[in-house]
């Protein structure tokens, strides 16, 4: 291999194998550890979901909805209410009116709520946007369970477009008591930005 | 080497070498020229940071400074001298002819300086200098702020080269001391330098290609669609700083490790006594080493971890005190009753001892979750980082300059210019960095141009401090100069109790040293 160099005397060849050897065994080491650090992307996501960490939600689907639902109905938690207080922020210039019809509601847990969300577009151009949730403190996102949210999905909107999104909602009977108010925020994206910028 | 044809000479010597000296040589001057460069950008800050308000450059450059001196410091300067002693002095220690892997040598030097040219390019980018588009994100490159920088590129692939560099180094080092020692020479027979600089070896081949991935995935972010920080496409900004400490709080260690074994060389020579708890040194070496790979996360207390979490992390940062205390305690043990002199090695590592120890509280304070949340982002944070790499791994690399090179040029240092150049060091380092606490605690946040008056008075005598010690390093390369080309002439054993192998070749040291090897007892 000629990134060994020459053989210099007091080089013999065995010291030439074992450098070698030396040398593949590490060069092993650093494929893998660069691999390590795209694995460590999946294994965040992973740990993030198991404990409910970063504000990251578990999204049911329909069937387990429906079932969740009439169980979690039968346990409403009339003892006590959680504020829920929605904030809204766009994301670097969107120029896009975007809000939440009522600032905090106050629930029930295990109660099914629904609100409503204004946004309007105010450029002159069409604007596929996504919004992205996250959940104040971070340990009560895995309580906070959407069932329709205008999050799930890209929202597009014509130039000058405007409409009402609705958010359904329960707060689970399990949430902590010590929990009291809930903060939810969605940032909206352009997802064009990324494009538009190349 | 009776095959060995007559060594080329001008610049095809440097160019093509695959000596271990020259190219220790190389090494050590490309660190000390971006010890200059991001030096200059220091002063750079710290006019600006001079008086409130904005006078000297407007925000971005200001940005830019701050995050280039970062950058150009711990790639350019910290980290590349460390290789440099490592490729000058590991042969020279453990009996080996040159490093295992020559031509790569070459290679791993060579990569360094396009490496650096990549990085500062942007700046020269645009209409002029100042209004150039240099990286301005911090040395960190946090998403999704670096992400929305136009010549991320340039800084991508600047990395990638840097990584290459390294890792290169690293495996090259790695095979030199497991397979190039003298007969003899047992693992635990080697100086702690070599043991030290094995482990620091191990650290780069394992974070690097992490650093490349991170960065991979901010280019990829940028130019090929896809979301990994990027929260619109469902990625997590969060989750580039857990990758990116995952690389950087090891990279503090690459950094101080190889200092560790500088020291542990010079204080044993001029306390005229075997250094104290040798083993335990290896050992708490290694153990620093495995600790750095499982804190990481104590860099981000602030972004709204379970507190499970960071009581973890506070628990695994503190436990590094634990071995980090036995080097500590161990060097005062070895000063301890011993015949002790004060020559300028000796001044250096004594002050890297006792401001190491500084910067190592100020960490601990740190490292507490509810008190970093007032600390976080601070000035506190920068005078912490300045004290364990300034203080810490820089006065390392000095003492180490003073203590070898009467070995590497056959000269001693000038002796008054030298006690000028330590004590201005001295005074200077500690009226920059100190009063950077105290402003940190009062509040004054990091990486801002203009700041509340109240730190107005700190900041000033900050910036003083800084212009001397900056000045105090321009006498330092004086001193460099005029070793080289003469002095008073060394002797071969140089230090009256110095012990070790590269004692007992000649003074300079012959170009080829141990084609035959000795025999270690």
């Amino acid at each position: 291999m000629f990134l060994f160099g020459r053989c210099k005397k007091g080089m013999n060849n065995e010291r030439q194998k074992a450098n070698i050897r030396t040398t593949r065994k590490t060069v092993l080491i650093v494929i893998g550890m660069f691999g390590f650090g795209f694995a460590l992307v999946p294994l965040y996501s992973v740990i993030c979901d198991v404990f409910g960490l970063n504000g990251r939600f578990i999204d049911l689907k329909k069937t387990e909805q429906a079932e969740y639902v009439t169980n979690v109905e039968k346990r409403v938690d009339t003892s006590r209410t959680v504020r829920i207080e929605f904030l809204t922020t766009l994301n670097q210039n969107l120029n896009w009116e975007f809000r939440a019809k009522q600032n905090t509601i106050d629930v029930h847990p295990g109660k099914v709520t629904e609100v409503m969300f204004y946004a309007k577009n105010l450029t002159n151009r069409k604007i596929v946007a996504q919004a992205i949730p996250s959940v104040t403190p971070g340990y009560a996102a895995k309580y906070f369970s959407k069932m329709e949210c205008f999050c799930f999905s890209n929202q597009t909107f014509e130039p000058g477009e405007a409409r009402e999104m609705p958010l359904r909602f329960y707060v689970d009977p399990n949430l902590p008591k010590k929990v009291k108010t809930i903060s939810l925020g969605y940032t909206f994206f352009d997802t064009d930005r990324k494009i538009a910028s190349r | 080497m009776s095959e060995h044809h007559a060594a080329p000479t001008g610049i095809t010597r440097w160019l093509f070498t695959t000596n271990h000296k020259d190219i220790g040589t190389l090494y050590l001057w490309f660190s000390f020229i971006m010890l200059l460069v991001g030096g200059s950008m220091a002063m750079v800050i710290r006019s600006e940071l001079m008086y409130p308000g904005m006078q000297v450059v407007d925000p971005n450059f200001f940005n830019m400074m701050t995050t280039m001196h970062g950058l150009i410091m711990v790639f350019g300067a910290i980290m590349p001298a460390m290789v440099g002693l490592a490729n000058w002095l590991i042969p020279m220690m453990i009996g080996a002819p040159d490093m295992a892997l020559p031509r790569m040598n070459n290679w791993s030097f060579w990569i360094l300086p396009a490496a650096a040219i990549l990085l500062v390019a942007p700046m020269f980018i645009g209409g002029d200098f100042m209004s150039g588009q240099g990286p301005a994100f911090g040395w960190t490159f946090y998403e999704p702020l670096s992400g929305q920088y136009g010549n991320l590129a340039f800084f991508v692939f600047a990395v990638h080269l840097l990584g290459f560099s390294s890792i290169m180094g690293s495996i090259n080092i790695i095979a030199t001391i497991l397979n190039m020692r003298a007969p003899g020479m047992t693992l635990m027979k080697m100086p702690m330098f070599v043991w030290t600089w094995l482990i620091t070896a191990f650290l780069l081949i394992a974070v690097m290609p992490v650093l490349a991935g991170v960065v991979t995935m901010m280019l990829t972010d940028k130019y090929f669609g896809t979301s990994f920080f990027d929260a619109a496409g469902g990625g997590d900004p969060v989750m580039f700083q857990h990758i990116f400490w995952f690389f950087g709080h090891p990279e503090v260690y690459i950094m101080i490790l190889p200092a560790f074994g500088v020291v542990s060389m010079i204080i044993p020579t001029f306390a005229r006594k075997k250094l104290f708890g040798y083993a335990s040194m290896v050992y708490a070496t290694a153990a620093i080493a495995f600790l750095s790979f499982i804190v990481w996360a104590h860099h981000m207390f602030t972004v709204g971890m379970p507190v499970a979490g960071e009581l973890y992390f506070m628990y695994a940062t503190v436990m590094i005190a634990v071995p980090t205390a036995v080097k500590v305690f161990n060097w005062t043990a070895t000063m301890w009753k011993g015949a002790l002199t004060f020559e300028i090695p000796m001044l250096w590592a004594i002050a890297f001892v006792f401001m190491f120890t500084i910067g190592g509280f100020t960490g601990l304070m740190l490292g507490l979750t509810p008190v970093d949340f007032q600390y976080h982002d601070t000035y506190f944070v920068v005078a912490h980082f300045h004290y364990v790499l300034v203080t810490g791994s820089l006065f390392a690399i000095i003492a180490a300059f003073y203590y070898w090179v009467p070995k590497w040029t056959g000269n001693m240092y000038p002796p008054l210019l030298s006690k000028i150049h330590f004590w201005a060091s001295l005074i200077s380092v500690n009226v920059l960095f100190f009063p950077q606490h105290f402003i940190g605690l009062a509040g004054m946040p990091r990486r801002i141009p203009d700041y509340a008056v109240q730190f107005a008075d700190w900041n000033y005598w900050s910036s003083i401090g800084g212009f001397v010690f900056g000045l105090s390093q321009i006498l330092f390369l004086v001193i460099v100069i005029k070793t080289i080309k003469g002095g008073e002439k060394a002797t071969d054993q140089v230090w009256e109790s110095a012990e070790g192998l590269e004692w007992t070749i000649a003074s300079p040291a012959p170009y080829h040293t141990f084609a035959t090897p000795p025999e270690v007892k």
